[in-house]
């Protein structure tokens, strides 16, 4: 697999173009070329930018390439429709091969999906089924993902014997809008990008830390010699900007410490007091100022508002962040094709594992998600494509597609007769509680054994107590909600198996037991040096086995990184 | 600083596209001040649950201002009172103790009613199918320094790109016409080089959907934080070179 991230380096030149072609707005210079700055994780300045919305604007620049084809009639688009199975045909089936060899295993052929508006399921066959339905961040219920991003589509090909790659590795952003109670329902991420002009602190003193918890006094309050900017203490080098797992593990430290600013205690101040006196606020409002404005919008507080001046230095008022749940870089298993280990089924984008290791670190997820549908996929699903040419289109009229059909039907019909007495959402938000406690920033064995002896009890809860109000007519969003919901508890115990069998400490999964005197994250490449692969055994109830791929580098040597110096 | 308020909440109920629609009114207690719009739905939607009864049906999905989903009309309002933000992004404490706050869906005949709040917005979908789009086919860009684009037009062409299509200009307009939506689209393409080659067929292509689909035609009311008025004004130039 080493070669795949050779691969992306290679085409992700292309990617700008391609979107700057398709019509997507980056930022320029004033010379007409393309702007440049940096973000976390990186020390020059080398990423591309539209404003604070370089996502969005790639995605729109992809859908109007979407529609463009749907007018072209070369894709058709099935607006709220959800997949719920894959459909697996045996190959002794494909009668149509012209080549007599007689194939064993079974081939992805089609999909089960309903059609959430009028509740029917419906049946789409296929020569090849490709899924590129996102990560599975929503187990934790808060998470920077939207509200509706899931891990069924996922979860139904792990079922089908998918192979599940290196689950426990989970990224944890560390610029979100702190939790403010229990009827939170989903975390605002803050852009990375101002890392690069904000700088994070909480005071140098435990007293101020109280007195800020109290709501006494405000950051403002605080003057510059009194703040500890302790990414900066602790990682001269790259200082604001390391990357996310340690300016979030580094933040936990400090608020587990009792120094968190908040009345929770679970966050840490970004200030661009220095930024704005330096460059002033109107540079800092062209940067930033969409991002200033969700800000006061969520918290009432403007970023860029004067606050205070103490001895001739103007202090305007600090955001407040915390690190929450944002990307998977655990996924699907794919080999170079991108193709699963189930023949036919194809997975990109963040569904799969396979470009970012343990950690991701800024923008390269648009550059997967980018790579993978316009330059990987398109020609490595030809060599999957080429032996099907004489493979009729198949009809869904067989006994696959039957029973594909009745099981999930089955399930629906199982879900609504519980007839419980807990929502969707309770169940949900007590399994992302256990997530967040116990398979989070922070995992011990203890932890994870807890884990999964509550996850166990959760099913248990979820398969007797359940209440799903309304029928299977028409559209039902808490019976999709529970779908969903039935999947992110078996991915939950997924994450935590793969984090209680990986004794290490390794990009997003930090292990308490494995960690340097300074508290950074200790690898163990005698013993975890490959890719763990989890391979579904008959039930959700039962262990999954794993299945290691070793690492080999040849170009390069494997080292530690360091932020420090 | 947080305060909880109780107020009257006025919601539009309707089983789905069929059915006649009524408006349900819910008495909500000691919500805080600091949870958002939509989340103050869900407490609702959870104690129609406790109930025994079926929730309120209403889109969502990134909940941070982005996607352009949660299409709903409050007291009056596309996305409520708050100017230049979706209803995910509006929050409890622009409500009083006392009030009586009104929840309907999008109004308008392009965007029929599929259950309670939730309205099918695919009308958008195929204005920008007919032509929002830059033709090109993927692989084999040249160099997008090879095109330069002077600071201007680009921030120009950002400035029309931030439209997110979620459809508050249609539901605000007394016409129901989509042309905010549609010019920011226009613009946005032929600001840039790239999209000028097209920049006629692709209006003209828009605007014959956008009458097919029943949208009403223009007349501005400044409903969004698009710069609407130069965006929909240089869209009307290219229409009268139809």
């Amino acid at each position: 697999m080493t070669s795949a991230w050779y691969r992306l380096a290679e085409v992700s030149n292309n990617i700008i173009d391609q979107c700057v072609a398709q019509g997507v707005p980056f930022a320029r210079e004033y010379g007409g070329l393309l702007a440049n700055r940096s973000f976390g994780g990186a020390q020059v300045s080398r990423t591309f930018y539209a404003k604070g919305q370089t996502g969005q604007q790639l995605l729109l620049g992809a859908y109007s390439s979407l529609n463009r084809m749907i007018h072209a009639g070369k894709v058709k688009s099935y607006n709220r429709y959800e997949m719920h199975d894959v459909v697996i045909i045996d190959g002794s089936y494909n009668r149509y091969e012209m080549h007599d060899v007689v194939i064993i295993d079974g081939r992805a052929r089609g999909i089960i999906a309903k059609n959430l508006v009028t509740g029917k399921l419906e049946r789409f066959a296929a020569h090849a089924v490709v899924i590129a339905t996102g990560g599975y961040g929503n187990t934790y219920f808060l998470s920077t993902n939207a509200m509706g991003c899931n891990c069924s589509a996922a979860m139904a090909c792990y079922r089908h014997g998918a192979y599940f790659a290196n689950p426990a590795y989970v990224q944890i952003h560390p610029t979100c809008i702190p939790v403010h109670g229990d009827k939170q329902s989903k975390l605002t991420l803050m852009s990375e990008s101002l890392r690069n002009d904000g700088r994070i602190w909480v005071p140098k003193s435990i007293e101020d830390a109280k007195k800020l918890q109290a709501g006494q006094i405000k950051g403002s309050d605080i003057p510059e010699e009194e703040r500890d900017y302790y990414l900066e203490r602790r990682y001269p080098a790259f200082g604001n900007l390391v990357p996310r797992d340690v300016a979030s593990r580094a933040a936990k430290e400090r608020c587990d410490k009792g120094f968190g600013v908040n009345n929770t205690g679970k966050a840490v101040f970004l200030d661009f007091s220095e930024a704005i006196n330096r460059l002033g606020i109107d540079v800092i409002r062209q940067r930033y100022g969409n991002l200033f404005d969700m800000y006061e919008e969520i918290t009432d507080v403007n970023p860029g508002e004067l606050a205070n001046e103490i001895n001739g230095v103007k202090y305007y008022n600090p955001m407040m962040i915390y690190p929450a749940i944002h990307y998977t870089m655990g996924g699907i298993w794919v080999d170079y094709e991108l193709q699963t280990s189930i023949k036919g089924l194809f997975a990109i984008g963040e569904c799969n594992f396979s470009d970012h290791g343990a950690n991701r670190l800024g923008a390269s997820a648009l550059m997967q998600g980018l790579a993978d549908g316009y330059f990987v996929l398109p020609y490595t699903i030809q060599n999957y494509l080429s032996d099907q040419i004489t493979v009729p289109h198949f009809t869904t009229d067989t006994k696959e597609f039957d029973e594909a059909e009745k099981r999930v039907q089955a399930n629906l019909d199982h879900m609504m007769a519980i007839h419980g007495k807990r929502s969707v959402d309770s169940i949900h938000k007590e399994l992302g509680n256990v997530m967040w406690d116990y398979v989070g920033m922070a995992r011990t064995k203890e932890s994870l054994e807890t884990a999964l002896k509550k996850l166990k009890e959760l099913r248990k809860e979820f398969e007797t107590n359940l209440f799903i109000p309304g029928t299977q007519e028409g559209m039902n969003i808490e019976l999709d909600k529970a779908f969903r919901l039935r999947d992110f508890i078996t991915m939950g115990e997924l994450i935590a198996y793969d984090a209680l069998n990986r004794h290490e400490s390794c990009g997003g999964h930090f292990r308490e037991e494995h960690q340097t005197e300074e508290g950074e994250a200790k690898r163990d490449d005698e013993n975890f040096f490959y890719v763990a692969c989890w391979k579904y055994n008959g039930d959700d109830e039962t262990a999954p086995t794993l299945i290691k791929e070793p690492l080999h580098y040849e170009a390069i040597k494997v080292q530690t990184r360091n932020y420090k110096s | 600083m947080e305060t909880n308020i109780s107020f009257k909440l006025k919601v539009w109920r309707q089983k789905d596209a069929h059915a006649e629609g009524r408006f349900e009114t819910y008495e909500m207690r000691d919500i805080p001040t600091d949870t958002s719009f939509l989340e103050m739905m869900d407490i609702l939607n959870e104690q129609l649950i406790e109930k025994g009864e079926e929730p309120v049906t209403f889109d969502h999905d990134c909940r941070e201002g982005i996607c352009g989903m949660c299409s709903l009309y409050v007291n009056g309002h596309p996305h409520g009172p708050a100017t230049g933000a979706t209803t995910c992004q509006l929050y409890m404490r622009r409500f009083k103790d006392g009030d009586t706050i009104t929840v309907e869906p999008w109004r308008s005949a392009a965007f029929p009613v599929i259950k309670d709040l939730m309205v099918n917005r695919n009308a958008f979908d195929q204005i920008q199918q007919a032509g929002g789009y830059v033709s090109f086919q993927t692989g084999g860009a040249r160099d997008a320094n090879a095109i330069p684009i002077s600071k201007e037009a680009a921030d120009e062409a950002m400035d029309s790109a931030t439209c997110i299509g979620c459809g508050a200009c249609v539901a605000a307009c007394k016409n129901g016409s989509a042309m905010l939506f549609l010019s920011a689209k226009v613009s946005q393409f032929a600001l840039l080089p790239q999209g000028r080659a097209e920049a006629k067929r692709r209006v003209k292509a828009m605007l014959a959907k956008m009458d097919e689909l029943g949208f009403g035609n223009c007349t501005n009311t400044g409903a969004l934080s698009v710069k609407d008025y130069l965006v929909s004004l240089r869209a009307r130039r290219q229409e009268t070179a139809r």
